[in-house]
């Protein structure tokens, strides 16, 4: 089977079930659900497994190597998890989408993460500009459909709008930058392009030119500065899940492509200084504006929408370091993205939960939940923790990578900034943990009713399993190294 | 790997926590730990061979090859010592967990597990990384312990500051040690081969280096100006917590200092001599007049202990072997004295209505034991002789007047700054004193039905009492473990 068979598998397993759900007349929709994990289980299970030699394939333009296997598992993993988290986020759904109590459209939400989760994997693999360009596309109108999901809710609507307008005004910029590109070095394919900018003669300003437009596209993806001003009102106003999938699956896969795309630009001489300096500031901007920004918000949501800006910046501050010859910043983005899936995938599964058992994303909301429920409270922390960069935490070796770079590259004012949004990251990360542990369920009754909180099995072991890979990736990161 | 004695040690007070959050009784099982985990510390105490300077019980386990990480245990003599102290005040702390707590009684125990079982992991291990990420363990029991367990009502603001203040300093410091260790060259993370290949560091980059660690890990030891987060969260912190981060975790900077910044930094200690000189008079004369001024125990017992770090750093600027031993032994002194002090503090606190020294009065016509033992603590802190902290205090003292006059014969600035220091011990005794008088003494009743301390809480502060007048009468206890 040729690499990109995982892909059409994933593809077909999406049709199957919209038929499946089509057809099928009686019986629950979390049925269908199941299905879906199961099948992207398996998916994964072969991509783990499966010892397909690594290469270029396609007419060149499909790329399979460890990069691009570890991000497909990321794609993987964080569609499963967001198909998971929609089951238990089923309710609030069906209060929004439909007037009376069907299911109708609950199957829908089951099954196009599936086919973003294509998307995603592919994009992983791309590289080419045309195939970047295709793949991305597909991730994106998946997403306009799933965050304006719950049609009978305003916020998701207007978050719907917002994403539509901005997703096409950066799609815009993406397209430009490509057509610059190639008329500057009359190639799509990305080896070529390389080859093209290391020859260019005189001005390497419409070179300059193409790299800014693509930033532009590639920066509302993987939401940093100044590109970002449509992550929190879309993040507050979509389906909690969805928040995730854009939260993790977008943005790994904004981050492979946009490693895979900066690659040419840094090697090639004319480019190289200018396109460093250009992610260094955009790394500062993103790194001051989603910490000092995130500080004084008082919903959950929106607050993990701040972080999610925050951490693109640090993850920028990997790219803009330059050293010599080696993959660190490959491993240093990547192995944060590991992190990174774990850790937000945790607060969000709890944030659904919370939200769906009759509270708010109002941080209010999560008052006394150490009561409600000690296994959420406790996950939430860690997953809080592990945001903050605590050490023993996944979180804690992303963000150390990340300064070592730094500091190695002696971009000392750049790690300058990565503190100090460190430093603000203790305070609104800690908020939430105030809010559930010191705080009583009954001073704030609207938003958080005082009943515990009953989780499912599966609910559980997902939960679990998530802590457990939080923690031990922070004592253990080498074996999350060894897998790319 | 083999399981060594450090194994045991470490790793105890955290196994405990995880068995008490998965559903253990939480009272019983960690009072039964910290008394084991207090004979490893005794055993580890008598098998360290003392002819060795070398590290004892090393053991290594990889979890990161490039750059290298390992879950390194080892100590030298300075490690046993701060390893007796940490198990030695965590027995204590835990059996002076109030018999009533208000709240999750879990939460409540497992907080000081990991705060105690983390300090006891940073003077254990040899390796840079987990060094760091043990005293960080310590960051969010602390936030919630003061939080919810805490006294006062501006608690809440205490809380965040003690947070961030940590927080920033040790990121501070996590900057400084990645800085160290790229400067050294070597691809590792263990303290040894860091030390060994470090000592090579060119002065400008040393200069630099040393600023960050002293304001990281100066932070940390609530170094004057980075001082204010100290005495409000000691005072605001349930008494186990206090006794915990007052005894021990504020140890672990200078012992990062003493560790780390002596050996490989020789170059930027010269270069920040006076800024430090300074700092240290900062902590030991503005500080102790700060005590002298203040109303309530609790704050007067925080903003003490702050004002001893001084002597500390006094003795730490001597760079010489008397200096060193000094440093030593101060810390294990002064983390038994404050641990007494506040446990007893804690204790007042249940028995009468405030705090104020001047409110109280005639304590100890009922409680006779809390006045004898609290005026034990309070002579220990003084530095009386008889006691460990008089002999740390002296060895300092000496230390930096030791080279003699400076090369054109005047006085150095470091034997200018002994002289001031010296009067701090004047400071101690005045503030020290009267607080004790108008609590304990004077002509005031106390107030109907106050009783002593329980029967049951006793022998951990004698203990502490023990620990103190041993140290005092033979130092060599201590300082036969030091090289």
């Amino acid at each position: 089977m040729p690499a990109y068979g995982l892909e059409i598998a994933v593809v077909c397993l999406g049709l199957l079930l919209l038929l499946m759900d089509a057809f099928r007349e009686k019986g629950a929709k979390s049925a269908i659900a199941g299905l879906a994990v199961i099948g992207l289980l398996m998916v994964l299970v072969f991509l783990v497994f499966g010892t397909q030699e690594t290469g270029v394939t396609y007419w060149g333009v499909y790329e399979w190597d460890n990069w691009a296997k570890f991000y497909k598992g990321i794609a993987l993993a964080s569609t499963i998890l967001v198909i998971l988290m929609s089951v238990d986020y089923a309710e609030v759904f069906k209060r929004y989408t439909n007037t009376d109590e069907s299911q109708s459209g609950l199957g829908e939400h089951y099954i196009l993460p599936i086919f973003a989760c294509a998307g995603l994997m592919w994009m992983a693999s791309a590289r080419d500009l045309i195939t970047i360009f295709v793949a991305l596309e597909t991730v994106t109108i998946t997403f306009y459909v799933m965050v304006a999901f719950m049609r009978h809710n305003v916020g998701s609507l207007e978050a719907g709008v917002k994403y539509l307008i901005l997703g096409a005004l950066s799609t815009g910029f993406l397209v430009f930058g490509i057509t610059w590109t190639f008329g500057v070095t009359g190639a799509f394919h990305l080896d070529a392009v390389g080859e093209g900018l290391s020859k260019i003669e005189g001005s390497s300003i419409p070179a300059l030119f193409a790299l800014v437009l693509l930033l532009v596209g590639l920066g509302f993806k993987i939401a940093a500065v100044p590109f970002h001003l449509w992550v929190p009102d879309v993040y507050q106003g979509a389906p909690a899940p969805v928040t995730a999938f854009l939260s993790v699956g977008s943005k790994a896969a904004g981050f492979i492509i946009l490693l895979r795309v900066l690659e040419p630009f840094l090697q090639a001489e004319p480019t190289r200084d200018a396109a460093l300096t250009l992610l260094a500031i955009m790394a500062a901007a993103t790194l001051l504006f989603g910490n000092l920004a995130a500080i004084p918000q008082t919903n959950v949501k929106r607050l993990l929408a701040y972080s999610s800006i925050s951490h693109a910046g640090f993850l920028l501050v990997a790219i803009a370091a330059p050293v010599e010859g080696n993959p660190d910043a490959w491993r240093t983005v990547t192995f944060y993205l590991g992190a990174y899936l774990a850790m937000t995938m945790l607060c969000f599964f709890i944030l659904c939960l919370v939200r769906a058992h009759g509270g708010s994303d109002e941080l209010i909301g999560f008052s006394g939940l150490s009561e409600r429920n000690g296994l959420l409270a406790f996950g939430m922390l860690i997953g809080l923790a592990s945001l903050a960069g605590l050490p023993l935490t996944a979180g804690f070796f992303g963000k150390f990578f990340v300064f070592n770079l730094a500091l190695q590259s002696k971009l000392y004012w750049l790690l300058a900034i990565a503190i100090l949004g460190a430093a603000a990251g203790f305070y609104y990360y800690f908020k939430v943990a105030k809010s559930m542990y010191w705080e009583k369920a009954d001073e704030a009754v609207e938003f958080a009713p005082g009943q515990t909180i009953e989780i499912s099995m599966v609910t559980r072991v997902t939960i679990l399993v998530l802590i457990v890979a939080t923690l031990f990736f922070g004592v253990v990161p080498g074996l999350l190294f060894s897998w790319f | 790997m083999e399981i060594s004695l450090l194994h045991l040690i470490v790793l105890l007070p955290l196994v405990t926590a995880v068995m008490i959050m998965v559903g253990a009784p939480a009272r019983q099982l960690a009072q039964g730990s910290s008394v084991l985990n207090a004979v490893f510390g005794v055993l580890l105490f008598s098998l360290f061979d003392r002819d060795d300077a070398g590290f004892q019980f090393v053991a290594s386990l990889n979890v990161l090859e490039s750059p290298g990480i390992n879950f390194a245990l080892g100590v030298d003599g300075l490690g046993v010592v701060l390893v007796l102290l940490s198990v030695i005040v965590m027995l204590c702390a835990v059996w002076q967990v109030p018999k009533r707590i208000e709240g999750s009684e879990k939460l409540y125990i497992v907080s000081i597990l990991l705060i105690g079982g983390g300090a006891i992991g940073a003077f254990a291990t040899t390796d840079l990384f987990f060094f760091y990420a043990f005293h960080e363990l310590a960051l969010i029991p602390t936030f919630l312990m003061i939080g919810i367990f805490g006294h006062g009502p501006d608690r809440t603001s205490i809380a965040w500051k003690i947070t961030i203040y940590l927080g920033v300093g040790s990121l501070v410091l996590l900057a400084g040690l990645l800085w160290l260790y790229q400067a050294s060259g070597v691809e590792s993370f263990d303290m040894l081969t860091l030390i060994e290949a470090g000592k090579n560091i060119d002065a400008e980059a040393q200069k630099w280096i040393f600023l960050l660690l002293i304001i990281g890990f100066g932070t940390l030891v609530s170094l004057f100006p980075f001082h204010s987060w100290a005495a409000p969260a000691y005072a605001a912190a349930p008494t186990p917590v206090s006794m915990l981060h007052a005894g021990v975790l504020k140890k672990f900077g200078l012992y990062g200092l003493l560790r780390l910044a002596v050996p490989m930094l020789p170059e930027g200690f010269a270069a920040w001599e006076n800024l430090i000189l300074v700092l240290l008079l900062g902590n030991v004369i503005f500080i102790g007049f700060v005590t002298i001024s203040q109303r309530y125990l609790d704050r007067l017992l925080g903003y003490s202990s702050v004002m001893h770090m001084g002597y500390a750093f006094l003795g730490m600027m001597a760079l010489n072997e008397v200096g060193y031993n000094g440093v030593v032994l101060m810390l294990f002194a002064h983390g038994l004295s404050v641990a007494l002090l506040f446990a007893l503090c804690g204790q007042l606190r249940e028995r009468v209505p405030t705090l104020e020294i001047r409110e109280l009065g005639g304590v100890a016509k009922a409680a006779p034991f809390l006045a004898v033992f609290f005026g034990l603590g309070a002579f220990a802190s003084i530095g009386l002789p008889g006691f460990a902290n008089f002999a740390s205090e002296v060895m300092i003292f000496l230390a930096a007047f030791k080279d003699g006059l400076g090369e054109d014969g005047g006085i150095t600035p470091l034997q200018i700054t002994c002289i001031i220091a010296v009067w701090g011990v004047v400071i101690s005794a005045v503030y020290m004193l009267r607080a004790y008088r108008n609590i304990f003494q004077g002509e005031r009743e106390p107030q109907e039905g106050l009783l002593d301390v329980a029967m049951d809480q006793r022998w951990p502060l004698v203990l502490l009492v023990a620990g103190l007048v041993a140290a005092g009468i033979f130092p060599n206890l201590i300082l036969n473990l030091l090289p």
